[in-house]
């Protein structure tokens, strides 16, 4: 405590501190090494939700049973996949990674509000994760390992048909992760309202901040809905009540409602910081401001409310009345139009600019046209009366791995092209980049374009085989999912090649267009930026 | 010739499958299928219908999108285009793509309520059957006062009984729900354990099976055959091998066959009352 005290009369002294070794990393409270822990835990959760992926695809190359003798293990698979994807790989990628990174570098910030909170918001996450690998090898259903009822979660089966407790391990693990996103979400918030430089009003903000600004919000106000619904079910599961047990008065489709209030955010959640990303991206590379400021940070405004208004679009089969299937229908094809403006806005930004095609401006262009095909077959899925044929069918397997695994994911390697030089003043070569999205690009197409079809034809999602009439799109997508896993090897290489290599990155490199406040800074920024704060003056966003 | 004539042919059913479900099979998936499956009841002709013209408009949006990137990459590179413009806002631009979006959308609403209406308003039935979905088979009941007064369980066949019954593997099951032509079905659809999903494509329908609570759904069709559908519903280890087959056939037979249906599973009636008392 006596040192504590000194550290305090001499609070000066010990903000210049440089922690080093493992202080600097499991004690850290400066955003950039957190956001670095963030990035690097996303990879590793990536890498273990890639393989689930790829053994799902494995075995569904052809018809019957190849790898999976078990297919309650092949379930526990797709959900184990769906919760690290979601949880573990694209949350802490866009949010803790590159949020921690950028927001507070391009308001001008020296830290996040909170440094502290920020260090346990990462650290619970390691734990979170940790529990969940450990709900895989204890027992769920009866007879076998790890819970295998979707990343939804829906009850009866998540509490008669899963006896073990694989799914208390499960839910616990959801907890902190919850917990550590709602402190995140908090950070964020105090930092994006507070902490901005002199001079930038909200409205001169840079539409990253705008965006982790509002995914903030959606997580604050859906992740405890999240929290209640799988602490009834804990206690369905444990204590004798009934919320969602029918046979003692409770409801399975109460939980579906309260999952859906959060979990339709969340998908939103998962967006929105790429839909930042994108915007940077495509500013800078054209040489131009982003077309339509105000009415792109105000889509993003408008994509987060109507987002939480829209959730039972995902229970069209639950059995639903009709005015509430029509509420949900009307409500579901409003987020097309703030999601159309995104687009043409990203398409005028480029139109009349200077170009450059660098590797990360490849993701970007890419992810604006894939999450169009993944936002029109959107449009199609809202359509109650459609989604009779297509619910819980691959088709809305394509649908959402076309918004996420080639948009959120996209917007992740575009980012990461885009700001490794700076956040680490390497370099990696711009052809590695652009061949691993060319190789991501077409394998991600390969895998998953066919899934319409099969879709369409019928093929119901988490299926372990399926009839031989759908062996043949299964085939395409299982060798289009090996190219993906491929370009993985691409982007490895890449940061194994930057770290060799002896060339630097220049402070600014991508020139002129980059005009946020990161780029004012050294490659890699200083541990302590900002330590007398920038004034932003004029109409500089 | 006669190889040049099937060329043409398969060639020619190709394209055709690009725009409808030439491909497609009634009642069961076929290989490369590229549409839905045939529909054969009212609602489920409307949707595949309104969904060939949706797909057409998100088809064209998709082409309008990349050729506006094909554009922006073949006139605004660095090359072609070495000073950028500084124009940041064109409000005509930004209402029209604000408004004709929202055009579309309703435009899209239009069909989308009126099917909806037409799935969900249940019409009068001429009979009514119970599905009810169990880990991992259906059983369906019918009732006393249509001349049933029965019900029966519905397995999944085994590789070797669906290659004997010359159907096709893990849609093929054991006892079919048998339905009459041309009469308006009403299915109750129930979970007894978690839930299941009951759907058949070629009839447009899709029905959660949720324990405690009695869903209804209807189809109506001329078209004689064997209609497969499969569990959609995550329900355990067995998801994937519960499959629904209905099997249409003419008033005559289905009076005949309830009449034999009635004698052979009395012999299981008793079945039923051990469940209960369970």
């Amino acid at each position: 405590m006596a040192n504590a005290a000194a550290d305090h009369a001499h609070g000066h002294d010990a903000h210049a501190d440089h922690p080093t070794g493992w202080r600097r990393w499991v004690m850290s409270t400066n955003h950039k090494d957190i956001g670095t822990m963030y990035l690097i835990f996303a990879i590793v959760a990536g890498l273990v939700g890639g393989f689930l992926s790829i053994m799902m695809r494995l075995e569904l190359a052809e018809p019957g049973l190849q790898y999976f003798s078990n297919p309650q293990t092949y379930n526990v698979f797709v959900t184990g996949h769906g919760l690290i994807m979601v949880f573990f790989v694209v949350m802490p990628a866009v949010i803790g990674g590159y949020g921690n990174w950028f927001v507070p570098l391009m308001i001008g910030a020296p830290d996040m509000a909170f440094p502290r909170m920020n260090n346990i918001s990462f650290w619970l996450l390691p734990a979170s994760l940790s529990l969940l690998l450990i709900s895989l090898f204890v027992e769920g259903a009866p007879g076998s390992n790890g819970f295998g009822g979707g990343w939804t979660v829906y009850p009866p089966l998540s509490v008669a048909g899963h006896p073990g407790p694989a799914l208390d391990f499960g839910i616990l693990s959801l907890h902190l992760a919850g917990a550590s996103s709602i402190l995140g979400a908090i950070n964020f918030i105090t930092t994006i309202l507070n902490m901005r430089a002199p001079g930038m009003t909200m409205h001169k903000m840079p539409l990253f901040a705008w965006a982790l600004l509002v995914t903030a919000f959606l997580l604050l106000l859906s992740l405890p809905v999240l929290a209640g619904a799988i602490t009834m079910l804990l206690t369905d599961r444990n204590f004798g009540t009934s919320f969602f047990d029918p046979t003692n008065g409770g409801d399975p489709i109460l939980y579906q409602h309260l999952f859906w209030f959060f979990g339709h955010p969340e998908v939103y959640i998962m967006i929105l910081p790429g839909f930042g990303i994108v915007s940077h991206i495509i500013s800078t590379f054209s040489k131009k401001p982003i077309f339509g400021y105000l009415g792109m940070a105000y889509a993003m405004v408008a994509i987060g409310a109507v987002g939480f208004i829209v959730w039972a679009h995902h229970m069209y089969t639950a059995g639903l009345a009709l005015n509430t299937q029509r509420y949900f229908v009307f409500a579901t094809m409003v987020i097309a139009v703030p999601t159309g403006v995104k687009i043409f806005s990203w398409i005028a930004t480029m139109w009349g600019g200077s170009i450059r095609f660098s590797a990360a401006m490849h993701w970007a262009m890419g992810f604006i046209f894939l999450f169009t095909v993944g936002g029109v077959t959107g449009v199609v899925l809202s359509n109650a009366g459609l989604d009779r044929n297509l619910h819980n069918t691959y088709y809305v397997v394509a649908h959402f791995h076309y918004v996420l695994s080639l948009g959120a994911v996209f917007s992740i390697f575009a980012a990461w092209y885009y700001w490794f030089p700076k956040m680490s003043g390497r370099v990696i070569p711009e052809w590695i980049g652009k061949l691993h999205f060319w190789v991501a690009f077409i394998g991600a197409n390969i895998l998953f374009f066919p899934m319409h079809f099969t879709g369409l034809a019928g093929m119901p999602r988490h299926y372990v085989d399926y009839p031989e009439a759908f062996a043949g799109w299964n085939k395409i997508s299982s060798y289009g999912s090996y190219i993906f896993a491929f370009g993985l090897l691409i982007f490895f290489f890449g940061i194994f090649k930057a770290f060799m290599s002896p060339v630097r990155a220049a402070n600014s490199p991508w020139g002129e267009g980059a005009t946020t406040l990161e780029w004012s800074l050294t490659s890699p920024p200083p541990h302590h930026q900002f330590e007398t704060l920038p004034h932003i003056s004029g109409d500089g966003h | 010739m006669i190889r040049w004539r099937n060329g043409a042919a398969a060639l020619a059913t190709l394209t055709a499958g690009f725009v409808s479900e030439a491909f497609a099979g009634t009642g069961q998936p076929s290989p490369w299928q590229l549409g839905m499956q045939t529909p054969v009841t009212e609602p489920a002709i409307f949707l595949n219908n309104m969904h060939d013209g949706v797909n057409i408009v998100i088809a064209l949006i998709s082409l309008f999108v990349l050729a506006l990137l094909i554009i922006v990459i073949v006139r605004f590179n660095e090359k072609a285009n070495p000073v950028p413009s500084k124009t940041t806002h064109h409000t005509g631009l930004e209402i029209a793509w604000t408004l004709i979006p929202a055009l579309i959308l309703v435009g899209i609403s239009i069909p989308s309520f009126r099917l909806l209406k037409m799935q969900i308003e249940l019409p009068k039935a001429d009979i009514t059957v119970k599905a009810v979905g169990h880990q991992w088979y259906w059983s369906y009941e019918y009732p006393q006062d249509q001349g049933g007064g029965f019900g029966y369980d519905s397995y999944m066949l085994d590789p070797e009984g669906a290659k004997k019954a010359n159907q096709p593997n893990l849609l093929a099951v054991d006892n079919e729900l048998v339905l009459p032509a041309g009469k308006t079905v009403v299915v109750q659809v129930v979970g007894q354990d978690v839930i299941h999903n009951f759907a058949i494509p070629s009839f447009g329908v899709r029905m959660d099976a949720v324990p405690g609570r009695l869903n209804q759904t209807w189809f109506k069709t001329d078209v004689e055959g064997i209609y497969y559908g499969q569990c959609s519903r995550l329900c355990g280890a067995n998801h994937a091998f519960m499959p629904i087959a209905v099997r249409i056939v003419s008033p005559e037979k289905y009076a005949a066959w309830l009449v034999d249906a009635k004698k052979k599973y009395a012999e299981i009636d008793a079945k039923p009352v051990q469940v209960a008392a369970e």
